[in-house]
């Protein structure tokens, strides 16, 4: 399986949506419109004609660009059979919003649907279009986008505007620092256990149609060959049956309210106003210093998927073996929650090493062990900042009348919404026992409100080497969800069919 | 070490009072999926031994699958399955249940066949227990009474140390550790705090125990030059099975799989219920039986602190044959949400799930019992989601507490037992605080 079979084809990038392959950094502007179908033609005309920006890199690269994702609700709408749209997965399906999912993403009381500003029961959107574009630029593409045929086909649910603020997230952390690199020559062989963790993904785990990491196609809607479906791609693993998922992905579109005030004013009062002792610990709940350095000293072996820009490596060629005790950087800092950098096994090891632990009677220290394999839980992250920017020195001034809100248009990207987003939600973020710990969830996104299934939220330890570490406690709900929605990012071929 | 039990009753319902059943059953939770500790049917919370308990209605939705195999389905009786697991043996637990929920007992009993007004509850009780082909306990020996007193050490400790920071930031491990010791030599002889010694082990347990360790593989190798041929014979025929069994992995009923999931996450610990018919043939019905005699020694002799092999988040599960060893339940208490359960499931102990449910009806495909199966994650997870089953009670002794964080707490006291540490060891215990 390490070498590409027959089956496997080369990726066509003129079929894939270039948000898979491209954040459009330089694309600094964006707006993402949330609509409703009010006219089904209309809509199919509209979005049949899109012109929908595609992952094949062009020199020079584009100044504007457009994706379009729609929700299980839209894709009915739409008119796709509910024989086609039930093999979407459940989640997709079920959507963000159902009750149960929210218990499990924490999302609930301030964070709850029903506080939601869209995507819950009453406001679920039917697509989102989402428009980028160079400094000064993003007006008129969006004008010339739009315009009758536009009103025609759609109701605007609303439209979410974002901001830049020069690769800093709101709390004013470099952000979107470390990122899985896709395997898009399908090379990475993933058969046996993964000893050393690495920092290239399968394909398959971030574009539906391909191998994923446990070396499987994740289920997605494949169907019969007839004239309508002729345009679709096969299935690589049922050849005779056209890929309605192939090329395409799940969006994860989250907006997250941040309280930057509070954020930085609860800093500076644990630190009493110290300026490096503040620095110290709003790093050390992220797990990175604001300028984006880990709190653990980089490896001199390579990481595969890392690297060889030097911003790079000095930011992410680490993982945390070097810091067993959690000294470097605390076990429950966000960055060791959202990605701990494990592999299959703890320890590396190897040969006979290796069968006993497979066993049960590998090493047996406290934390060792705990976590899950990362390789079958990451995202790749898309999101963009909105609101204005906010100093963290000016953070400690009291808010003026009609602060406005900021925060995180959170998007992610992902073939597998309950392996890979969620789940890194639940038992990583929000998991108030991750690692051994008690009574801390993630210090930047943790919900702090208590329930039988979170038991008290609020606290936060600075592990040690020697000593006791350092309890910080009562630390405010610093993120509030604001709206959300599960979307599928067709491929250019899915989208057709959809359309036609 | 208390030694501990499990008890499980199996009763067929009477087919009329089902509906009454069901009512019952949900008249002890506050809500669906949380139960009310104190509800007047079976009071769980007066029981000081009982570490998890369960009601549920076992109703098999896949016991069709079996057409597959052009067998007619067989028409089983729809049971109520009453189980927990406790300190100290299975009768004592009986009578105890007995005696302080008499009249609740009897109400749900009597929806069930054969028992009427007058039946002896611990007779019938006793009558219909069934027993475990295998079981697994986190912690060999650690009573309920044992994680609350460790439970409360540990907060104890906390709030000190919140107390005290002035003084211990800065101390060394071992001298926090000298500190913290005559804490508690304070508290304890304050009488505010209490860590009741280990009763001592039975001395039959201690031999029944000691044989089955030894007894096992000593069977085993006398029985290995029939074994062999055995073996062989039946790894041969089974490839060829693997190959043509079919595979029942269907997308599971949206509505089904919600209705589980709203009886999930309400703690950090959720309970697991799955149910399943073996293939048919003899040769499954031995590999299965081999498979889980293996575990239950396994779990009985090595996986006895805080793991089932890598897999550290399960305080009790349990294996049972049902109808004549037609079929499989098996039972667990886990932390965390199921998605989490089943990827630690696939990850770290693949192997041992496969030779297990891989002799179920409909498992994804299994390459010599042990290799892919369950490798093949979307069709696993949509298996074991299909053969889950809705358990309407659900008690849990020590909500809020993870397998793991009741490890960190055993570690806590074990530090305070020793008088002396090594500055290793003595680092290693104060990173558990």
């Amino acid at each position: 399986m390490g070498c590409p079979s027959m089956t496997q084809s080369q990726i066509d990038y003129s079929d894939v949506q270039g948000l898979v392959r491209f954040g459009y950094k330089r694309m600094t502007e964006a707006s993402y419109v949330l609509l409703r179908i009010r006219d089904v033609g209309a809509a199919r005309s509209w979005l049949g004609a899109a012109p929908v920006t595609t992952a094949v890199a062009v020199d020079p690269p584009p100044a504007t660009a457009m994706q379009v994702a729609f929700t299980a609700a839209g894709l009915k709408a739409l008119g796709v059979a509910d024989a086609v749209l039930s093999d979407f997965s459940s989640e997709f399906l079920a959507g963000m919003t159902e009750d149960s999912r929210s218990r499990r993403l924490g999302d609930e009381g301030n964070s709850a649907p029903s506080q939601w500003a869209w995507g819950n029961s009453g406001s679920v959107p039917h697509l989102v279009v989402m428009f980028f574009a160079e400094p000064g630029r993003l007006e008129t593409f969006v004008a010339t986008s739009t315009g009758k045929a536009w009103n025609d086909a759609f109701d605007v649910l609303r439209s979410l505007d974002t901001g830049d603020l020069g690769g800093f997230e709101p709390f004013g952390f470099t952000d979107g620092i470390s990122q899985p690199q896709l395997d898009w020559e399908q090379q990475r062989d993933v058969a046996g256990g993964q000893i050393y963790y690495t920092n290239v993904a399968a394909l398959g785990e971030f574009l539906l149609g391909y191998r994923n990491e446990y070396d499987k196609y994740t289920d997605r809607p494949l169907i019969d060959a007839n004239a309508r479906s002729a345009g679709l791609l096969p299935a690589e693993d049922a050849p005779e049956k056209k890929d309605v998922g192939r090329n395409g992905t799940y969006l994860v579109m989250r907006d997250l309210r941040q309280d930057v005030r509070s954020f930085w004013q609860f800093i500076s009062r644990k630190a009493r106003g110290d300026s490096a002792e503040i620095d110290k610990l709003a790093a050390s709940l992220v797990g990175r210093t604001r300028t984006g350095d880990p709190l653990v000293p980089i490896q001199k072996e390579e990481i595969p998927g890392i690297g060889p820009q030097p911003d790079q490596i000095r930011q992410n060629q680490f993982t945390f073996d070097q810091d067993p005790t959690g000294a470097g950087c605390p076990f429950g800092a966000h960055i060791r929650r959202a990605n701990p950098r494990n592999a299959d096994y703890p320890g590396h090891p190897t040969g006979l090493a290796r069968l006993l632990a497979m066993a049960g009677f590998g090493p047996r220290g406290f934390r060792d062990d705990l976590m899950s394999s990362v390789r079958f839980h990451r995202i790749l992250r898309r999101g963009r900042e909105y609101g204005p920017g906010l100093s963290p020195s000016d953070a400690l001034l009291p808010a003026p009348p009609a602060d406005p809100e900021r925060g995180l248009r959170f998007v992610c990207l992902n073939a597998n919404i309950s392996r890979q987003f969620e789940f890194l939600q639940n038992a990583w973020v929000m998991n108030t026992k991750f690692s051994g710990l008690t009574g801390e969830n993630d210090p930047l996104l943790g919900n702090r409100e208590t329930t039988s299934g979170r038991p008290g939220a609020d606290n936060f330890t600075q592990q040690k080497d020697d000593g006791l570490g350092c309890h910080v406690s009562g630390l405010p709900q610093f993120v509030t969800v604001r709206g959300g929605a599960y979307f599928f990012l067709p491929s250019l071929r899915a989208l057709r069919y959809f359309t036609s | 070490m208390t030694p501990q039990a499990s008890f499980m009753i199996l009763a067929a319902i009477d087919p009329e009072r089902e509906t009454a059943l069901r009512q019952l059953l949900a008249s002890m939770n506050h809500a669906a999926g949380r139960v009310n500790p104190n509800n007047s049917l079976i009071p769980f919370g007066q029981f000081d031994k009982l570490h998890f308990a369960r009601l549920l209605i076992v109703d098999d939705k896949t016991i069709n699958d079996i057409r597959a195999y052009n067998l007619p389905p067989v028409n089983y009786p729809l049971y109520l399955a009453f189980l927990g697991d406790v300190d100290g043996d299975r009768d004592t637990l009986l009578e105890e249940l007995a005696r302080l929920a008499p009249n609740g007992l009897r109400s749900i009993f009597l929806c069930c066949e054969g028992f009427t007004s007058d039946t002896d509850l611990v007779a019938w009780m006793k009558q219909h227990s069934t027993p475990s082909a295998a079981s697994y306990v986190n912690w060999r020996g650690r009573t309920v009474r044992c994680i609350r007193e460790e439970a409360r050490l540990r907060e104890a400790l906390e709030d000190y140390i919140e107390g005290a920071a002035a003084t211990l930031t800065g101390l060394r491990s071992q001298e926090i550790h000298t500190h913290l010791l005559r804490f508690l030599q304070a508290e304890a002889s304050s009488g505010r705090l209490t860590l009741t010694p280990e009763d001592p082990t039975p001395l039959g347990w201690w031999i029944s125990n000691f044989l089955h360790l030894i007894g096992v593989p000593l069977l085993f190798l006398l029985a290995l030059p029939i074994l062999v041929p055995i073996g062989l014979i039946v790894l041969i025929r089974l490839r060829t099975l693997e190959k043509t069994d079919p595979e029942l992995c269907p997308r599971v009923d949206a509505a089904y799989s919600n209705a589980l999931a709203l009886l999930e996450d309400h703690d950090v610990t959720n309970q697991f219920t799955a149910m399943g018919s073996l293939k048919p043939g003899i040769m499954r019905l031995l590999i299965t039986i081999f498979a889980l005699l293996v575990i239950d020694w396994a779990a009985r002799h090595l996986f006895i602190r805080g793991r089932l092999a890598r897999v550290r988040t399960i305080h009790f599960a349990r294996w049972v044959f049902l109808d004549g060893r037609k079929r499989v339940v098996f039972f667990s208490n886990y932390d965390g949400s199921l998605e989490a359960y089943m990827d630690d499931f696939i990850n770290k102990v693949g192997f041992g799930l496969n030779l297990i449910f891989g002799n179920g009806i409909g498992y994804p495909r299994t390459n010599f019992l042990i290799k892919d199966g369950c490798s093949d994650e979307r069709k696993f997870k949509e298996y074991l989601r299909r053969h889950q089953l809705p358990t309407q009670v659900w008690y849990d002794a020590c909500p809020g507490l993870t397998a793991v964080e009741l490890e960190r707490n055993t570690r806590i006291r074990q530090g305070l037992e020793s008088l002396s540490m090594s500055d290793q060891e003595a680092r290693e215990w104060v990173a558990l605080l």
